[in-house]
């Protein structure tokens, strides 16, 4: 299947997520997947041609990748 | 440097309809029981962008609220106050001084980026208000836009004095009236993104076009006979993007609430660099 352009960044995303949690102690590794899974799930209903809102869901989770990321943060709830 | 376009003409304009507003102000308070009966009523309509970031797959719409310019103090800020107060509490935008020094109430306001606090309410009832945030940004919430890049890019031109030996009697670093004179006009600058968000040329390339705030700051560090890294900063500049895409439209001094001059910043700089 060919994913568009706004899917393949969503999936980026994604995968940016899980590469950022590798960088976390072991023993809290299993909660920033989950945590960045949660994210993504919550706004699974949203239609696939609802571009702005996607869009603005893609901004706001690059931002929130670059705070979690952050080395000082070391658990997530 | 530059002339005090906006307020010298702000005060010939409107000092009359300023005494009138404070007489009403003071009524208020006094009777609020006689309740004004409606020919003195002066209402006019604010229409005013909203989008609730909580709902995205909702388009963002204009909302129209009415006031009485009787009972509302003069300036747009005032407007936006009372309606959060007394209307609609979910309004959202940033403001806080109140008297155009600290930046935070900037958008768009029928049309020109201005300071809310700055800008009194068209007297002309019959037309009704458009309110907008700052163009070409992206909106946290209502008329908040997200100033994030534009801070970084400010942050990118290192704005602080760099020396590279200390001063001589290890107090401070001392400069002639002269040298101070050449920062009128660029010191006053209070980064409210104005000028940046008006500039086309700043719209489509924000990525790597610094826009006019940041060069007049750029300018400003340039033109400081304190700093010794003018070398340095004007390298930085050299480039096909970071200054060269200001293309003179001058939209940024004929909107900057402050009446500086962005635009002349920028041509300073392009002289230093090419002479």
């Amino acid at each position: 299947m060919r994913y568009s352009g706004l899917q393949r960044d969503v999936l980026a995303l994604y995968r940016k997520c899980l590469r950022e949690s590798r960088k976390k102690p072991a023993s809290t590794r299993a909660h920033f997947e989950a945590f960045a899974r949660k994210e993504f799930q919550k706004h699974l209903h949203f239609d696939k041609k609802d571009f702005s809102a996607i869009e603005y869901l893609l901004r706001k989770g690059q931002r929130q990748l670059e705070m979690y990321s952050s080395p000082g943060i070391k658990d997530i709830h | 440097m530059a002339a005090l376009r906006t307020t010298s003409r702000l005060f010939t304009a409107t000092r009359p309809i300023f005494r009138s507003q404070l007489r009403t102000m003071a009524s208020v308070s006094n009777a609020p029981a006689a309740a004004p009966a409606d020919e003195t009523a002066k209402m006019k309509s604010f229409s005013i962008y909203r989008w609730n970031p909580d709902e995205p797959s909702k388009k963002p719409h204009m909302q129209s609220y009415s006031l009485d310019l009787n009972k509302t103090g003069p300036m747009m800020l005032d407007a936006l106050i009372r309606i959060k107060n007394e209307v609609d509490p979910t309004l959202t935008f940033r403001r806080s001084c109140r008297e155009g020094i600290c930046g935070s109430c900037a958008m768009n306001i029928d049309g020109v980026n201005t300071l809310a606090c700055l800008c009194r309410i068209p007297t002309d009832t019959a037309k009704e208000s458009k309110i907008y945030p700052l163009p070409h940004t992206y909106v946290v919430k209502d008329i908040v836009p997200d100033l994030t890049h534009f801070y970084k890019q400010y942050k990118s031109i290192k704005p602080y004095l760099q020396r590279k030996d200390p001063s001589p009697d290890g107090k401070e670093y001392r400069q002639s009236k002269e040298e101070r004179k050449k920062l009128d006009g660029l010191y006053e600058c209070i980064l409210c993104a104005c000028c940046s968000t008006s500039c086309p040329s700043y719209w489509w390339n924000s990525e790597e076009y610094l826009g006019p705030a940041i060069l007049l700051q750029s300018y400003r560090w340039l033109a400081d006979s304190r700093d010794q890294m003018h070398e340095e900063r004007k390298e930085a500049l050299d480039n096909s993007m970071a200054l060269y895409r200001c293309h003179t439209i001058l939209n940024c001094s004929r909107t900057c609430p402050k009446g500086l001059n962005p635009g002349l910043a920028i041509a300073e700089i392009k002289k230093e660099l090419s002479f």
